[in-house]
Protein backbone atom coordinates (compact mmCIF):
# COMPACT_ATOMS: atom_id res chain seq x y z
CA UNK A 1 0.00 0.00 0.00
CA UNK A 2 1.33 3.30 -0.99
CA UNK A 3 0.11 5.08 2.69
CA UNK A 4 2.91 2.93 4.46
CA UNK A 5 5.98 3.73 2.38
CA UNK A 6 7.83 6.58 4.18
CA UNK A 7 9.83 8.87 2.24
CA UNK A 8 13.10 7.13 3.06
CA UNK A 9 11.60 4.34 1.08
CA UNK A 10 10.40 6.65 -1.80
CA UNK A 11 13.83 8.20 -2.20
CA UNK A 12 15.09 5.06 -2.52
CA UNK A 13 12.82 3.78 -5.22
CA UNK A 14 13.46 7.86 -7.02
CA UNK A 15 17.45 6.75 -6.56
CA UNK A 16 17.31 3.00 -7.58
CA UNK A 17 15.41 4.12 -11.09
CA UNK A 18 17.48 6.79 -11.74
CA UNK A 19 20.04 5.25 -11.08
CA UNK A 20 19.67 2.35 -13.62
CA UNK A 21 18.17 4.31 -16.26
CA UNK A 22 21.50 6.65 -16.75
CA UNK A 23 24.00 3.75 -15.88
CA UNK A 24 26.84 4.07 -18.09
CA UNK A 25 26.50 1.42 -20.04
CA UNK A 26 22.78 1.13 -20.51
CA UNK A 27 23.17 4.70 -21.70
CA UNK A 28 25.88 3.42 -24.31
CA UNK A 29 23.80 1.00 -26.06
CA UNK A 30 20.58 3.76 -26.08
CA UNK A 31 23.32 5.75 -28.08
CA UNK A 32 24.05 3.38 -30.50
CA UNK A 33 22.35 4.39 -34.06
CA UNK A 34 19.80 1.63 -33.83
CA UNK A 35 16.02 1.04 -35.39
CA UNK A 36 13.25 1.77 -33.25
CA UNK A 37 12.44 -0.81 -30.29
CA UNK A 38 8.72 -3.30 -31.13
CA UNK A 39 5.88 -2.52 -29.26
CA UNK A 40 6.85 -5.71 -26.70
CA UNK A 41 10.05 -5.00 -26.13
CA UNK A 42 9.87 -1.12 -25.28
CA UNK A 43 7.11 -2.96 -22.58
CA UNK A 44 9.79 -5.31 -21.10
CA UNK A 45 12.41 -2.64 -20.90
CA UNK A 46 9.72 -0.48 -19.56
CA UNK A 47 8.85 -2.84 -17.17
CA UNK A 48 12.56 -4.02 -16.06
CA UNK A 49 13.19 -0.51 -15.04
CA UNK A 50 10.01 0.09 -12.92
CA UNK A 51 11.44 -3.20 -10.83
CA UNK A 52 14.75 -2.16 -11.05
CA UNK A 53 14.18 -1.05 -7.15
CA UNK A 54 11.49 -2.54 -4.02
CA UNK A 55 8.91 -1.25 -5.53
CA UNK A 56 6.75 -4.02 -7.32
CA UNK A 57 3.62 -3.23 -9.45
CA UNK A 58 1.31 -6.29 -10.39
CA UNK A 59 -0.25 -6.81 -14.03
CA UNK A 60 -2.84 -4.89 -14.17
CA UNK A 61 -1.05 -1.55 -12.42
CA UNK A 62 1.70 -1.83 -14.62
CA UNK A 63 -0.79 -2.10 -17.98
CA UNK A 64 -1.94 1.55 -16.25
CA UNK A 65 1.30 2.93 -15.72
CA UNK A 66 2.51 1.82 -19.38
CA UNK A 67 -0.60 2.78 -21.19
CA UNK A 68 -0.09 6.65 -19.05
CA UNK A 69 3.76 6.70 -20.05
CA UNK A 70 3.12 5.73 -23.52
CA UNK A 71 0.00 8.45 -24.02
CA UNK A 72 2.04 11.52 -22.01
CA UNK A 73 5.02 11.07 -24.40
CA UNK A 74 3.06 10.45 -27.27
CA UNK A 75 0.88 13.96 -25.98
CA UNK A 76 4.45 15.28 -25.73
CA UNK A 77 5.76 14.35 -29.26
CA UNK A 78 2.54 15.65 -31.02
CA UNK A 79 2.07 18.92 -29.94
CA UNK A 80 5.95 20.25 -29.96
CA UNK A 81 6.19 22.79 -32.10
CA UNK A 82 9.09 23.00 -33.97
CA UNK A 83 10.22 19.39 -34.28
CA UNK A 84 14.09 20.15 -32.70
CA UNK A 85 11.49 21.08 -29.61
CA UNK A 86 11.34 16.82 -28.72
CA UNK A 87 14.92 17.89 -27.64
CA UNK A 88 13.24 20.27 -25.56
CA UNK A 89 11.05 18.30 -23.93
CA UNK A 90 13.83 15.36 -23.18
CA UNK A 91 15.51 18.37 -21.08
CA UNK A 92 12.79 19.24 -19.14
CA UNK A 93 12.66 15.64 -18.69
CA UNK A 94 16.08 15.85 -17.46
CA UNK A 95 16.22 18.68 -15.61
CA UNK A 96 12.71 17.05 -13.84
CA UNK A 97 15.07 14.44 -13.08
CA UNK A 98 17.92 16.03 -11.79
CA UNK A 99 15.71 18.21 -9.19
CA UNK A 100 14.66 14.19 -7.46
CA UNK A 101 18.13 13.69 -7.36
CA UNK A 102 19.23 16.98 -6.46
CA UNK A 103 20.97 15.17 -2.97
CA UNK A 104 22.97 12.43 -4.60
CA UNK A 105 26.30 13.73 -6.41
CA UNK A 106 26.89 10.48 -7.83
CA UNK A 107 23.59 9.72 -10.04
CA UNK A 108 23.76 13.52 -10.65
CA UNK A 109 27.07 12.97 -12.34
CA UNK A 110 25.74 10.11 -14.17
CA UNK A 111 22.27 12.36 -15.50
CA UNK A 112 24.75 15.73 -16.60
CA UNK A 113 26.93 13.40 -18.70
CA UNK A 114 24.17 11.96 -20.85
CA UNK A 115 22.71 15.59 -20.87
CA UNK A 116 25.85 16.73 -22.01
CA UNK A 117 25.99 13.40 -24.56
CA UNK A 118 22.58 14.71 -25.84
CA UNK A 119 23.83 18.12 -26.64
CA UNK A 120 26.55 16.56 -28.67
CA UNK A 121 24.60 14.41 -30.76
CA UNK A 122 21.63 15.95 -31.54
CA UNK A 123 22.11 19.96 -31.79
CA UNK A 124 23.37 19.78 -34.78
CA UNK A 125 20.91 17.72 -36.74
CA UNK A 126 18.73 20.13 -39.24
CA UNK A 127 15.08 20.27 -38.99
CA UNK A 128 14.43 17.67 -41.80
CA UNK A 129 16.11 15.23 -39.52
CA UNK A 130 14.46 16.24 -36.21
CA UNK A 131 11.26 15.53 -38.21
CA UNK A 132 12.10 12.02 -38.98
CA UNK A 133 12.69 11.23 -35.46
CA UNK A 134 9.99 12.45 -34.79
CA UNK A 135 7.35 11.04 -37.50
CA UNK A 136 9.15 7.82 -36.95
CA UNK A 137 8.22 8.32 -33.14
CA UNK A 138 4.35 9.11 -34.00
CA UNK A 139 3.83 6.46 -36.49
CA UNK A 140 4.70 4.17 -32.86
CA UNK A 141 1.87 5.69 -31.26
CA UNK A 142 -0.53 5.91 -34.25
CA UNK A 143 -3.00 3.90 -33.29
CA UNK A 144 -2.97 4.61 -29.45
CA UNK A 145 -6.04 6.98 -28.00
CA UNK A 146 -6.34 5.58 -24.82
CA UNK A 147 -8.12 7.89 -22.55
CA UNK A 148 -6.07 9.40 -19.30
CA UNK A 149 -7.84 11.10 -16.66
CA UNK A 150 -5.96 13.79 -16.16
CA UNK A 151 -5.77 14.97 -19.91
CA UNK A 152 -9.23 14.45 -20.37
CA UNK A 153 -9.98 16.96 -16.84
CA UNK A 154 -7.54 19.85 -18.72
CA UNK A 155 -9.11 19.40 -21.60
CA UNK A 156 -5.90 18.38 -24.05
CA UNK A 157 -7.65 15.05 -25.00
CA UNK A 158 -10.85 14.37 -26.30
CA UNK A 159 -13.46 11.76 -24.78
CA UNK A 160 -12.78 10.04 -28.28
CA UNK A 161 -9.15 9.94 -26.85
CA UNK A 162 -7.66 12.16 -29.44
CA UNK A 163 -5.80 15.32 -28.69
CA UNK A 164 -7.11 18.35 -28.80
CA UNK A 165 -4.54 20.50 -31.04
CA UNK A 166 -4.70 23.99 -30.10
CA UNK A 167 -4.82 26.60 -33.01
CA UNK A 168 -3.64 29.89 -31.02
CA UNK A 169 -1.08 30.58 -28.73
CA UNK A 170 2.58 31.43 -29.96
CA UNK A 171 3.81 30.37 -33.04
CA UNK A 172 7.01 28.28 -32.75
CA UNK A 173 10.12 29.82 -32.81
CA UNK A 174 11.28 31.08 -36.58
CA UNK A 175 8.06 30.79 -37.44
CA UNK A 176 5.65 34.16 -38.54
CA UNK A 177 1.80 34.73 -37.71
CA UNK A 178 -0.27 34.04 -40.57
CA UNK A 179 -2.00 36.19 -42.40
CA UNK A 180 0.90 38.16 -44.48
CA UNK A 181 1.29 38.13 -48.34
CA UNK A 182 4.30 39.88 -49.26
CA UNK A 183 4.71 40.15 -53.52
CA UNK A 184 8.19 41.51 -54.56
CA UNK A 185 9.16 42.45 -58.23
CA UNK A 186 11.61 41.33 -60.49
CA UNK A 187 14.30 43.69 -59.15
CA UNK A 188 13.99 41.66 -55.60
CA UNK A 189 11.47 45.12 -54.54
CA UNK A 190 8.56 44.71 -52.33
CA UNK A 191 5.96 45.96 -54.15
CA UNK A 192 2.51 45.21 -52.44
CA UNK A 193 0.79 43.55 -49.27
CA UNK A 194 -1.96 42.03 -48.91
CA UNK A 195 -3.63 40.16 -45.42
CA UNK A 196 -5.83 36.92 -44.98
CA UNK A 197 -7.68 36.07 -41.88
CA UNK A 198 -8.19 32.54 -40.33
CA UNK A 199 -9.84 31.53 -37.20
CA UNK A 200 -6.53 30.60 -35.71
CA UNK A 201 -5.34 33.48 -32.99
CA UNK A 202 -1.43 33.27 -33.11
CA UNK A 203 0.82 35.37 -31.15
CA UNK A 204 4.85 35.91 -31.36
CA UNK A 205 6.49 34.12 -29.38
CA UNK A 206 8.38 35.91 -26.41
CA UNK A 207 12.35 33.91 -26.90
CA UNK A 208 13.52 30.80 -28.02
CA UNK A 209 14.21 27.98 -25.16
CA UNK A 210 17.83 26.93 -24.15
CA UNK A 211 19.44 23.56 -25.51
CA UNK A 212 22.34 24.33 -23.39
CA UNK A 213 23.28 22.24 -19.83
CA UNK A 214 21.37 24.46 -18.28
CA UNK A 215 18.60 27.25 -19.04
CA UNK A 216 15.45 28.31 -19.47
CA UNK A 217 13.62 25.66 -21.77
CA UNK A 218 10.60 28.30 -22.44
CA UNK A 219 8.53 25.36 -23.62
CA UNK A 220 6.61 23.37 -20.53
CA UNK A 221 6.06 20.00 -22.30
CA UNK A 222 7.90 17.17 -20.78
CA UNK A 223 7.71 19.08 -17.31
CA UNK A 224 6.23 17.37 -14.32
CA UNK A 225 2.70 16.69 -14.97
CA UNK A 226 2.27 15.78 -11.04
CA UNK A 227 3.80 18.99 -9.41
CA UNK A 228 0.15 19.06 -7.94
CA UNK A 229 -0.70 16.07 -6.63
CA UNK A 230 -3.42 14.34 -9.06
CA UNK A 231 -4.99 10.77 -8.96
CA UNK A 232 -3.81 8.64 -11.51
CA UNK A 233 -6.45 7.06 -13.90
CA UNK A 234 -6.54 5.85 -17.46
CA UNK A 235 -9.92 4.88 -19.11
CA UNK A 236 -10.65 1.69 -20.74
CA UNK A 237 -13.84 1.22 -22.07
CA UNK A 238 -14.62 2.45 -24.89
CA UNK A 239 -11.67 2.42 -26.34
CA UNK A 240 -11.12 -1.56 -27.14
CA UNK A 241 -12.61 -1.11 -30.76
CA UNK A 242 -9.46 1.21 -31.83
CA UNK A 243 -6.99 -1.07 -30.14
CA UNK A 244 -8.40 -4.55 -31.43
CA UNK A 245 -6.34 -3.82 -34.75
CA UNK A 246 -3.51 -2.40 -33.31
CA UNK A 247 -3.39 -6.02 -31.19
CA UNK A 248 -4.43 -7.96 -33.73
CA UNK A 249 -1.07 -6.49 -35.23
CA UNK A 250 0.77 -7.20 -32.44
CA UNK A 251 -0.12 -10.95 -31.88
CA UNK A 252 1.21 -12.00 -35.48
CA UNK A 253 4.34 -13.61 -34.61
CA UNK A 254 7.95 -11.61 -35.39
CA UNK A 255 10.41 -14.14 -36.38
CA UNK A 256 12.69 -11.43 -35.25
CA UNK A 257 11.40 -10.56 -32.02
CA UNK A 258 13.14 -13.10 -30.05
CA UNK A 259 16.42 -12.29 -31.33
CA UNK A 260 15.44 -8.27 -30.38
CA UNK A 261 14.81 -9.76 -26.71
CA UNK A 262 17.87 -11.87 -26.39
CA UNK A 263 19.29 -8.83 -27.53
CA UNK A 264 17.70 -6.89 -24.98
CA UNK A 265 18.75 -9.41 -22.32
CA UNK A 266 22.27 -8.57 -22.85
CA UNK A 267 21.40 -4.62 -23.13
CA UNK A 268 19.68 -5.62 -19.45
CA UNK A 269 21.92 -7.46 -18.34
CA UNK A 270 23.66 -4.80 -16.40
CA UNK A 271 20.73 -3.79 -14.43
CA UNK A 272 20.89 -4.83 -11.06
CA UNK A 273 17.89 -6.06 -9.82
CA UNK A 274 17.22 -5.36 -5.74
CA UNK A 275 15.91 -8.15 -4.00
CA UNK A 276 13.65 -7.04 -1.11
CA UNK A 277 15.77 -8.03 2.10
CA UNK A 278 14.78 -11.42 4.63
CA UNK A 279 12.32 -12.61 2.44
CA UNK A 280 9.52 -9.90 2.61
CA UNK A 281 7.48 -9.37 -0.39
CA UNK A 282 8.60 -5.33 -0.03
CA UNK A 283 6.56 -2.90 -1.37
CA UNK A 284 3.87 -2.78 -3.79
CA UNK A 285 2.68 -0.29 -6.23
CA UNK A 286 -0.74 -0.06 -6.76
CA UNK A 287 -2.37 2.45 -8.88
CA UNK A 288 -6.26 1.75 -8.50
CA UNK A 289 -8.04 2.84 -5.53
CA UNK A 290 -8.19 -0.75 -3.48
CA UNK A 291 -6.58 -4.06 -4.18
CA UNK A 292 -9.96 -5.86 -5.04
CA UNK A 293 -10.33 -3.15 -7.81
CA UNK A 294 -6.80 -3.91 -9.00
CA UNK A 295 -7.83 -7.21 -9.55
CA UNK A 296 -10.79 -6.58 -11.17
CA UNK A 297 -8.83 -4.61 -13.45
CA UNK A 298 -6.94 -7.31 -14.07
CA UNK A 299 -9.62 -9.66 -14.96
CA UNK A 300 -11.64 -7.37 -17.32
CA UNK A 301 -8.79 -5.76 -19.06
CA UNK A 302 -9.46 -6.73 -22.73
CA UNK A 303 -7.20 -9.95 -24.33
CA UNK A 304 -6.34 -8.25 -27.19
CA UNK A 305 -5.26 -5.05 -25.12
CA UNK A 306 -2.29 -6.81 -22.82
CA UNK A 307 1.19 -6.19 -23.94
CA UNK A 308 2.43 -10.00 -24.06
CA UNK A 309 5.45 -9.35 -22.04
CA UNK A 310 8.10 -12.23 -22.11
CA UNK A 311 10.43 -12.67 -19.37
CA UNK A 312 13.93 -12.62 -19.96
CA UNK A 313 16.96 -14.21 -18.05
CA UNK A 314 19.22 -11.99 -18.24
CA UNK A 315 22.05 -13.67 -16.43
CA UNK A 316 26.16 -12.79 -16.97
CA UNK A 317 26.73 -16.31 -17.71
CA UNK A 318 29.64 -16.69 -20.13
CA UNK A 319 28.02 -19.56 -21.98
CA UNK A 320 24.61 -17.69 -22.56
CA UNK A 321 26.82 -14.63 -23.22
CA UNK A 322 28.50 -16.55 -26.31
CA UNK A 323 25.02 -17.79 -27.46
CA UNK A 324 24.20 -14.06 -27.67
CA UNK A 325 26.67 -13.14 -29.54
CA UNK A 326 26.37 -15.77 -31.73
CA UNK A 327 22.90 -14.79 -32.59
CA UNK A 328 23.12 -11.09 -32.98
CA UNK A 329 25.98 -12.24 -35.74
CA UNK A 330 23.11 -14.00 -36.92
CA UNK A 331 20.76 -11.36 -37.33
CA UNK A 332 23.59 -9.32 -39.80
CA UNK A 333 21.77 -9.25 -43.20
CA UNK A 334 23.55 -9.60 -46.75
CA UNK A 335 23.85 -6.85 -48.36
CA UNK A 336 21.17 -6.83 -51.90
CA UNK A 337 23.25 -7.25 -54.46
CA UNK A 338 21.57 -5.61 -58.01
CA UNK A 339 21.09 -7.53 -60.94
CA UNK A 340 18.41 -10.06 -62.71
CA UNK A 341 14.86 -10.00 -62.01
CA UNK A 342 15.00 -13.32 -59.61
CA UNK A 343 16.88 -11.51 -57.64
CA UNK A 344 14.67 -8.39 -56.93
CA UNK A 345 12.23 -10.91 -55.88
CA UNK A 346 14.59 -12.03 -53.69
CA UNK A 347 14.19 -8.76 -52.10
CA UNK A 348 10.83 -8.79 -52.59
CA UNK A 349 10.51 -11.57 -50.14
CA UNK A 350 12.91 -10.40 -47.88
CA UNK A 351 10.69 -7.52 -47.51
CA UNK A 352 7.84 -9.41 -46.73
CA UNK A 353 9.29 -11.38 -44.22
CA UNK A 354 10.05 -8.22 -42.48
CA UNK B 1 5.53 7.63 -49.95
CA UNK B 2 2.99 6.25 -52.74
CA UNK B 3 2.42 8.48 -55.78
CA UNK B 4 1.10 8.43 -59.62
CA UNK B 5 3.16 8.65 -62.45
CA UNK B 6 1.32 9.95 -65.18
CA UNK B 7 3.38 9.35 -68.73
CA UNK B 8 2.40 10.03 -72.12
CA UNK B 9 2.52 5.99 -72.62
CA UNK B 10 1.51 4.99 -69.15
CA UNK B 11 0.70 5.68 -65.44
CA UNK B 12 3.21 3.99 -63.16
CA UNK B 13 2.31 3.47 -59.30
CA UNK B 14 5.56 4.82 -57.78
CA UNK B 15 6.84 3.50 -53.87
CA UNK B 16 9.54 5.15 -51.91
CA UNK B 17 10.91 3.40 -49.20
CA UNK B 18 13.55 3.17 -46.56
CA UNK B 19 14.60 0.03 -48.73
CA UNK B 20 14.16 1.99 -51.75
CA UNK B 21 11.85 2.59 -55.35
CA UNK B 22 9.36 0.29 -56.34
CA UNK B 23 6.82 0.92 -59.41
CA UNK B 24 3.97 -0.81 -60.20
CA UNK B 25 1.30 -1.33 -62.94
CA UNK B 26 -1.60 1.28 -62.63
CA UNK B 27 -3.94 -1.61 -61.59
CA UNK B 28 -1.64 -2.50 -59.22
CA UNK B 29 -1.38 -6.02 -60.93
CA UNK B 30 2.64 -6.47 -61.65
CA UNK B 31 5.72 -5.02 -60.01
CA UNK B 32 7.13 -3.47 -62.79
CA UNK B 33 10.64 -2.30 -61.55
CA UNK B 34 12.50 -2.13 -58.50
CA UNK B 35 15.50 -0.66 -57.08
CA UNK B 36 17.55 -0.84 -54.26
CA UNK B 37 19.06 1.46 -52.19
CA UNK B 38 22.59 0.66 -50.76
CA UNK B 39 21.42 -0.20 -47.14
CA UNK B 40 24.40 -0.89 -44.49
CA UNK B 41 24.66 -3.83 -42.62
CA UNK B 42 23.88 -2.22 -39.71
CA UNK B 43 22.55 0.74 -38.82
CA UNK B 44 24.11 3.97 -39.11
CA UNK B 45 23.46 7.19 -37.77
CA UNK B 46 21.76 8.58 -40.72
CA UNK B 47 18.63 6.85 -42.24
CA UNK B 48 18.71 5.43 -45.55
CA UNK B 49 15.48 6.13 -47.95
CA UNK B 50 14.32 7.49 -50.81
CA UNK B 51 11.46 10.01 -50.96
CA UNK B 52 10.24 12.62 -53.40
CA UNK B 53 8.70 11.12 -56.83
CA UNK B 54 8.02 12.65 -60.12
CA UNK B 55 7.27 12.07 -63.78
CA UNK B 56 8.91 13.99 -66.00
CA UNK B 57 9.79 15.20 -69.59
CA UNK B 58 7.20 12.35 -71.39
CA UNK B 59 9.39 9.55 -70.40
CA UNK B 60 11.54 9.81 -67.11
CA UNK B 61 10.33 8.88 -63.79
CA UNK B 62 12.53 11.06 -61.01
CA UNK B 63 13.29 9.70 -57.52
CA UNK B 64 14.69 11.34 -54.27
CA UNK B 65 16.91 10.05 -52.03
CA UNK B 66 18.07 10.00 -48.56
CA UNK B 67 21.84 11.36 -49.65
CA UNK B 68 20.85 14.37 -51.79
CA UNK B 69 21.20 12.35 -54.85
CA UNK B 70 18.19 12.25 -57.39
CA UNK B 71 17.43 9.03 -59.28
CA UNK B 72 16.58 9.63 -63.16
CA UNK B 73 14.93 6.19 -64.91
CA UNK B 74 13.77 6.19 -68.29
CA UNK B 75 10.63 4.57 -68.60
CA UNK B 76 9.78 2.52 -71.89
CA UNK B 77 6.22 3.17 -73.13
CA UNK B 78 5.17 -0.57 -72.16
CA UNK B 79 6.97 -3.80 -69.90
CA UNK B 80 9.49 -4.07 -67.30
CA UNK B 81 12.51 -2.67 -69.16
CA UNK B 82 12.95 0.78 -66.81
CA UNK B 83 16.86 1.83 -66.46
CA UNK B 84 18.47 4.01 -64.29
CA UNK B 85 19.25 6.85 -66.44
CA UNK B 86 21.55 8.91 -64.56
CA UNK B 87 22.13 10.03 -61.05
CA UNK B 88 21.60 14.03 -60.48
CA UNK B 89 24.00 15.17 -57.74
CA UNK B 90 23.48 18.65 -56.74
CA UNK B 91 22.31 18.42 -53.43
CA UNK B 92 23.95 17.75 -50.32
CA UNK B 93 21.02 17.22 -47.97
CA UNK B 94 17.74 14.66 -48.15
CA UNK B 95 15.50 15.01 -51.07
CA UNK B 96 12.25 15.84 -49.68
CA UNK B 97 10.03 16.45 -52.85
CA UNK B 98 10.26 16.93 -56.58
CA UNK B 99 7.96 18.92 -58.93
CA UNK B 100 7.78 18.43 -62.75
CA UNK B 101 6.14 21.72 -65.35
CA UNK B 102 2.54 21.32 -64.99
CA UNK B 103 1.73 24.16 -66.76
CA UNK B 104 3.90 25.83 -69.64
CA UNK B 105 7.65 26.90 -69.02
CA UNK B 106 8.40 30.39 -70.25
CA UNK B 107 11.66 30.28 -72.60
CA UNK B 108 14.74 28.75 -70.06
CA UNK B 109 12.66 28.40 -67.11
CA UNK B 110 13.30 24.59 -66.81
CA UNK B 111 10.96 21.71 -66.32
CA UNK B 112 11.80 20.25 -62.92
CA UNK B 113 12.38 21.33 -59.74
CA UNK B 114 13.82 19.46 -56.95
CA UNK B 115 14.01 20.20 -53.03
CA UNK B 116 15.73 19.18 -49.96
CA UNK B 117 15.77 19.44 -46.37
CA UNK B 118 18.21 22.57 -46.44
CA UNK B 119 15.56 24.43 -48.46
CA UNK B 120 17.79 24.38 -51.41
CA UNK B 121 16.23 24.50 -55.17
CA UNK B 122 17.34 23.31 -58.04
CA UNK B 123 16.08 23.67 -61.29
CA UNK B 124 16.46 21.56 -64.02
CA UNK B 125 16.09 20.81 -67.98
CA UNK B 126 14.55 17.54 -68.61
CA UNK B 127 16.18 15.15 -71.44
CA UNK B 128 18.79 12.56 -72.55
CA UNK B 129 20.91 14.05 -70.05
CA UNK B 130 19.14 16.43 -67.27
CA UNK B 131 20.68 20.00 -67.03
CA UNK B 132 20.88 21.62 -64.38
CA UNK B 133 20.17 25.55 -64.89
CA UNK B 134 19.91 27.03 -61.65
CA UNK B 135 20.05 26.73 -57.64
CA UNK B 136 18.37 28.85 -55.29
CA UNK B 137 19.57 28.47 -51.83
CA UNK B 138 18.37 27.01 -48.90
CA UNK B 139 18.31 29.72 -46.01
CA UNK B 140 18.08 26.73 -43.00
CA UNK B 141 14.77 26.04 -43.20
CA UNK B 142 13.47 22.50 -44.57
CA UNK B 143 11.87 23.02 -47.54
CA UNK B 144 9.24 20.03 -47.47
CA UNK B 145 7.15 20.38 -50.76
CA UNK B 146 7.26 22.16 -54.41
CA UNK B 147 5.63 22.55 -57.03
CA UNK B 148 6.34 23.93 -60.83
CA UNK B 149 3.62 26.03 -62.57
CA UNK B 150 4.28 27.90 -65.99
CA UNK B 151 7.80 28.79 -64.53
CA UNK B 152 6.68 29.75 -60.92
CA UNK B 153 8.10 27.88 -58.39
CA UNK B 154 5.38 27.58 -55.60
CA UNK B 155 7.63 26.20 -52.10
CA UNK B 156 6.49 24.92 -48.65
CA UNK B 157 8.15 25.22 -45.69
CA UNK B 158 8.51 23.77 -42.21
CA UNK B 159 8.54 26.74 -40.76
CA UNK B 160 5.12 27.30 -42.26
CA UNK B 161 6.12 29.39 -45.01
CA UNK B 162 5.13 29.53 -48.53
CA UNK B 163 7.59 31.32 -51.17
CA UNK B 164 7.48 32.09 -54.90
CA UNK B 165 10.19 31.42 -56.86
CA UNK B 166 10.84 32.88 -60.15
CA UNK B 167 12.03 29.64 -61.95
CA UNK B 168 13.97 31.54 -64.71
CA UNK B 169 15.79 33.72 -62.85
CA UNK B 170 15.93 31.92 -59.61
CA UNK B 171 13.99 35.16 -57.49
CA UNK B 172 11.94 35.40 -55.18
CA UNK B 173 8.87 36.77 -56.01
CA UNK B 174 6.42 35.92 -53.23
CA UNK B 175 6.44 35.61 -49.78
CA UNK B 176 3.50 34.05 -47.58
CA UNK B 177 2.92 33.76 -44.06
CA UNK B 178 0.73 30.77 -44.36
CA UNK B 179 0.48 28.72 -41.23
CA UNK B 180 1.76 28.40 -38.07
CA UNK B 181 3.17 24.72 -38.21
CA UNK B 182 5.36 22.47 -40.75
CA UNK B 183 3.96 22.19 -44.08
CA UNK B 184 3.69 18.93 -45.40
CA UNK B 185 1.80 19.45 -48.74
CA UNK B 186 1.45 21.33 -51.75
CA UNK B 187 -1.00 20.56 -54.94
CA UNK B 188 -1.50 22.69 -57.92
CA UNK B 189 -4.79 22.77 -60.41
CA UNK B 190 -2.81 23.58 -63.93
CA UNK B 191 -5.65 24.42 -64.53
CA UNK B 192 -6.31 27.35 -63.01
CA UNK B 193 -3.70 27.97 -60.78
CA UNK B 194 -4.95 27.39 -58.01
CA UNK B 195 -2.56 26.03 -54.74
CA UNK B 196 -3.28 24.15 -51.88
CA UNK B 197 -1.37 23.73 -48.96
CA UNK B 198 -2.12 21.88 -46.19
CA UNK B 199 0.04 21.63 -42.78
CA UNK B 200 0.41 20.24 -39.10
CA UNK B 201 -1.64 23.39 -37.57
CA UNK B 202 -4.75 21.81 -38.81
CA UNK B 203 -5.70 24.16 -41.50
CA UNK B 204 -5.68 23.40 -45.32
CA UNK B 205 -5.20 27.29 -47.49
CA UNK B 206 -6.85 27.10 -51.00
CA UNK B 207 -4.62 30.07 -53.01
CA UNK B 208 -4.94 31.48 -56.23
CA UNK B 209 -1.37 32.33 -58.43
CA UNK B 210 -1.24 34.20 -61.24
CA UNK B 211 0.99 36.54 -63.56
CA UNK B 212 -0.40 40.33 -63.76
CA UNK B 213 -0.47 41.41 -67.34
CA UNK B 214 0.87 44.91 -66.43
CA UNK B 215 3.60 44.19 -64.24
CA UNK B 216 4.26 40.61 -64.71
CA UNK B 217 4.68 40.09 -60.84
CA UNK B 218 3.98 37.02 -59.86
CA UNK B 219 1.06 37.24 -57.60
CA UNK B 220 -0.82 34.71 -55.04
CA UNK B 221 -4.15 35.38 -53.43
CA UNK B 222 -6.22 33.99 -50.35
CA UNK B 223 -9.07 31.98 -51.57
CA UNK B 224 -10.32 29.50 -48.71
CA UNK B 225 -9.01 28.12 -45.18
CA UNK B 226 -10.34 25.15 -43.57
CA UNK B 227 -9.48 23.50 -40.43
CA UNK B 228 -9.37 20.17 -39.56
CA UNK B 229 -9.99 19.96 -36.03
CA UNK B 230 -7.52 18.56 -33.56
CA UNK B 231 -6.05 17.22 -36.94
CA UNK B 232 -2.42 17.56 -38.66
CA UNK B 233 -2.52 17.71 -41.66
CA UNK B 234 -0.47 15.31 -43.39
CA UNK B 235 -1.81 15.39 -47.21
CA UNK B 236 -3.56 17.20 -49.29
CA UNK B 237 -4.65 16.71 -53.19
CA UNK B 238 -7.43 18.61 -55.37
CA UNK B 239 -9.78 15.94 -57.02
CA UNK B 240 -10.13 17.23 -60.39
CA UNK B 241 -7.31 19.75 -62.55
CA UNK B 242 -9.40 22.68 -62.22
CA UNK B 243 -8.96 22.75 -58.50
CA UNK B 244 -12.81 22.69 -57.47
CA UNK B 245 -12.63 20.21 -55.37
CA UNK B 246 -9.99 18.90 -52.69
Amino acid sequence: RVDEWTDVDRKRVMNDIISAMFKKNFMEELFKPQDLYSKKALRTVYDRLAHTSIMRLNQASMDKLYDLMTMAFKYQVLLCPRPRDILLVTFNHLDAIKDFISDSPGILNQVDETFRQLIETYTCLSDGEFQLIRQTLLIFFQDMHIRVSIFLKDKVQNSNGRFVLPISGPVPWGTEVPGLIRIFNHKGVEVKRAEFTTAGNYVTPQREGSFELYGDRVLKLGTNMYSITRPVETHMSGSSKNLASQAKENIVPNPLAKEELNFLARLLGGLDIQKPAGGETGFRLNLFTTDEEEEHAAQTRPEELSYKVINIEATQEPGRRAELSRILGELEVAEPRPGSAEKGEDLLALMDGL
Amino acid sequence: QAAWCELPSRVLLVLTSQRGVQMYESDGSTMVFWHALDVPELPAAHSVFARGIAAAGGRFICVGTSSGAVLVFDVPPKGSNVTLSEVLEQHRDPITDIAAEQGQAPDGAGDLVTADDSGTLCLWSTGEEFTLLGKIPGSGCTCSSVALWNGIVAAGYGNGQIRLWEAGSGRIRAQVSAHARWIYALDLAPLTGKLLSGAEDSFVHVWQLSRNPDTADIEIRHCHAECVTDTQVCGARFCDPAGDSF
